[in-house]
């Protein structure tokens, strides 16, 4: 999965223009972009041939230059400078020519059938859909980058990475995704303001339930939530109904299977929400995700879930004092997996096919694995890399919190596929999920509208299905 | 010499001819090549499906929706912005006192017209951005504040504005907002558009009717609507266009562009969701194709209804 913290308000005129002419309400521009995809001409890698080595596993040329596209969503783009620097230590004569933008898919997307960059860090809302990419074989299978010896450490590339790294950029069987970021997700709350109160963090509904009506004292709303974009609510949701059931009735529904939503206890994990949202336990008004995150800076809200990026992406506005601290998603009693958390690795990294110097995307990426270049993401985006041991040297109330819920947990990870691989249904559930929280659908009724979406795109014979196995 | 002059034209037109036909003629007739494939988008090989894409389209549900949408952003814009931008007109041309001076606009018509036709300098884009802080669903919205200090909003129930799919008269609550902005941020082009129409009306014809009697009520109905016949005309097809886009203030202000739940799917977020997210432009091609005819065949039958006999002044 990759999900990141992205600007969503920022749509400059040009590139709505440019949308609303692609999506052919002006048919004219249209057009002219999607000329500008086709006919083309294959082209010829030029960076590589040079000798491989331990130092150079992919026979990079000197004096071959790779251009490299880096999302400068809530992460910045600082970190890439970083590793810009780590890679032209090793490579003087390569030259890395480096340039950020929220808007990959507007400004990456007509090149992909011609001309691309060699690296491009494919994340944000304006991504390009992966498994598009993948099944029109516009992007490279990175599987000789895992086995390529780690830059700055013993063992391969893969070795080097966290739990499930690998299996979050592999699809069909080959790995096509590097994901750089590691992000895990939870309940949030200022530890500073609990320690004042006397109040513990709950760790299941039912403590939860116990502490809302002392925090409604406080004027406060236990909880906020984003509820414009409705991926964020899903993420929860979902964790609640992998700590209920288990892993399988996740695989099951990520795998189109018949009747997966109806599995015995998915209601009854949702329930809690439709609860939660009943009691009126929401902070009033339909905020998004900046809007909510700011609430709860403010003081306003108790709670807010989302993922480990809210350190960096609100940095500007923490006000002195606040804890920020991660906790695990509540579970309740009798759940099959309370320990799973929900963590995956995100801001993923991609290799046209068609880039002309293939080997110097590859080095790159190696350099940005190292573990002199994780340190420098942790320390720089106060989140986790995906390489191991990045976060141990970084004093961060939110970093800690988030290694030790690492560590608390069990090794498995919750993570969700089917937004990944059926763009109907993450749309659907992402609507469903704002529904649910927005009080308009029960827990029954939600679970029986995403089976009802599920069977319509098993049924449909011009979707690609996909299997998860792990 | 006619010769010369049939050269001198031709050399004159060559050029701009040229460069229409490559880049808007030909575009065209490649979109609707690319709506008879399946081409993914990302690509550069594709498979002829024939008609397949036109046949789906009339299956799909999602496309039902957005067409009734669309349906009522164009009754509704042009006619609210039409008639807003009419009485406008009249208040800023005809509607003030008469004196010695003869017939003119309210006091102060000059002040108004800049700042009604304030909203047509900004972009659309920057328009939804600042409607998004005062549609804000909590008590830092400028309209939810408002309401909320002096009582006739609850705090804890604030307007949800375009988060908001209930009906209103039987259509969902997030398109009326969106009309509200869509007829705000036109207004004032008409009404510049119906002003300079109404000061070719010569004055000695409201000097008439007034003698004969005519109040205000009288003179718009009667002399000044009808002899802008042409201008309203022309903008009903305008507003049609942009009755039938209204893209921008659907994927910037609606969660989920199109959302809550679907409630404002319009044609163009479900092409540039079935474009840009699924991966299928042949299919995104074919609504484009089928919009642009729809549109075209609107516009033909607008001017056609409209058209009617010149009255000379």
């Amino acid at each position: 999965m990759s999900v990141s913290p992205e600007k969503f308000g920022d749509v400059s005129r040009r590139t709505l223009l440019r949308r609303a002419a692609a999506a052919g309400l002006l048919a004219a521009p249209a057009a002219g972009l999607l000329s500008a995809c086709a006919g083309s001409e294959p082209s010829k890698s030029d960076g590589g041939g040079a000798a491989k080595s331990k130092d150079n596993p992919f026979g990079v040329k000197d004096g071959s230059a790779v251009k490299v596209v880096v999302f400068n969503g809530g992460l910045g783009d600082q970190w890439a400078k970083e590793d810009k620097v780590i890679f032209n230590a090793k490579h003087p004569n390569v030259t890395v020519n480096m340039s950020s933008t929220q808007k990959i898919k507007t400004e990456e997307q007509p090149k992909m059938a011609t001309q691309p960059s060699d690296l491009v860090m494919n994340s944000g809302a304006d991504m390009m859909d992966r498994s598009t990419l993948i099944n029109e074989g516009a992007i490279e299978s990175l599987d000789d980058l895992l086995t390529a010896p780690a830059w700055d450490s013993e063992g391969t590339v893969a070795d080097s990475l966290l739990p499930g790294t690998v299996a979050d950029g592999t699809q069909n069987g080959k790995f096509y995704v590097v994901n750089v970021a590691y992000t895990v997700w939870g309940n949030w709350y200022n530890a500073a303001l609990f320690s004042k109160e006397g109040w513990t963090a709950p760790t299941t509904w039912d403590d939860f339930f116990a502490l809302a009506p002392k925090i409604k004292a406080k004027g406060m709303a236990p909880y906020v939530h984003d509820a414009v974009h409705g991926y964020y609510p899903r993420w929860a949701l979902f964790a609640s109904i992998w700590k209920a059931v288990g892993k399988q009735a996740v695989v099951d529904i990520d795998n189109l299977k018949d009747g997966a939503w109806k599995a015995d206890g998915i209601v009854a994990a949702l329930e809690p929400w439709e609860k939660l949202v009943k009691d009126r336990l929401l902070l009033p008004g339909k905020l998004d995700h900046t809007q909510s995150q700011q609430a709860f800076l403010d003081g306003k809200a108790a709670f807010i879930q989302v993922g480990t990026w809210l350190k960096n992406e609100m940095a500007a506005t923490i006000p002195p004092g606040f804890e920020m601290t991660i906790s695990d998603y509540w579970s309740k009693s009798g759940d099959k997996a309370a320990k799973d958390v929900f963590a995956s690795s995100g801001e993923g990294f991609v290799v046209p096919s068609k880039a002309p110097n293939k080997e110097a995307a590859k080095e790159f990426l190696r350099a940005i694995l190292s573990k002199a270049g994780s340190a420098k993401f942790a320390e720089l985006t106060k989140s986790l890399a995906s390489t191991k041991g990045s976060g141990d040297n970084v004093q961060d109330s939110a970093l800690a919190s988030a290694n030790s819920l690492m560590k608390n947990g069990s090794s498995d990870l919750i993570s969700v596929k089917f937004p990944d691989f059926y763009a109907d249904l993450d749309k659907e559930s992402q609507n469903l999920s704002e529904e649910l929280m927005a009080g308009r659908l029960t827990a029954q009724q939600f679970v029986d509208k995403m089976q009802a979406a599920a069977d319509k795109v098993a049924k449909d014979s011009s979707i690609k299905k996909q299997t998860r196995t792990a | 010499m006619r010769h010369g002059v049939a050269r001198f034209v031709t050399g004159f037109l060559a050029l701009p001819v040229a460069l229409y036909l490559f880049y808007v003629v030909w575009p065209f007739a490649q979109a609707a090549g690319y709506s008879l494939t399946d081409w993914g988008g990302y690509s550069d090989s594709q498979r002829f499906v024939g008609l397949d894409n036109y046949v789906r389209l009339f299956s799909d549900e999602l496309i039902r929706k957005a067409f009734w949408h669309n349906v009522f952003f164009l009754v509704t814009v042009p006619l609210f912005t039409i008639a807003l931008a009419l009485f406008l007109a009249f208040l800023l041309n005809v509607g003030g006192r008469e004196d010695r001076a003869g017939i003119r606009g309210v006091f102060g018509s000059g002040m108004y017209k800049v700042i009604f036709f304030f909203p047509q300098v900004l972009s659309l884009v920057v328009i939804a951005v600042m409607w998004q802080q005062i549609y804000r669903t909590d008590g830092q919205g400028l309209i939810n504040g408002l309401l909320i200090k002096i009582g006739l909003v609850d705090a804890d129930n604030p307007i949800a504005f375009t988060a908001d799919p209930e009906p209103f008269l039987g259509v969902p609550a997030v398109l009326w907002w969106l009309l509200f902005i869509a007829v705000w941020s036109g207004a004032g082009f008409y009404m510049v558009l119906f002003s300079a129409a109404m000061q070719s009306i010569p004055k000695d014809i409201y000097e008439a009717a007034i003698l004969d009697g005519a109040g205000r009520f009288h003179t718009f109905f009667k002399v000044t609507l009808p002899l802008l016949r042409d201008s309203v005309s022309v903008a009903w097809v305008y507003l049609g266009f942009i009755a039938l886009d209204m893209y921008a203030l659907v994927f910037v202000m609606t969660p989920s562009q199109g959302g809550p739940n679907h409630a404002s799917e319009i044609f163009a977020s479900v092409i540039q969701f079935n474009a840009f997210q699924k991966g299928q432009f042949g299919y995104a091609c074919a609504i484009a194709v089928a919009l642009a005819i729809f549109t075209i065949l609107l516009a033909a039958l607008q001017l056609r209804i409209t058209r009617r006999e010149r009255i000379e002044f």
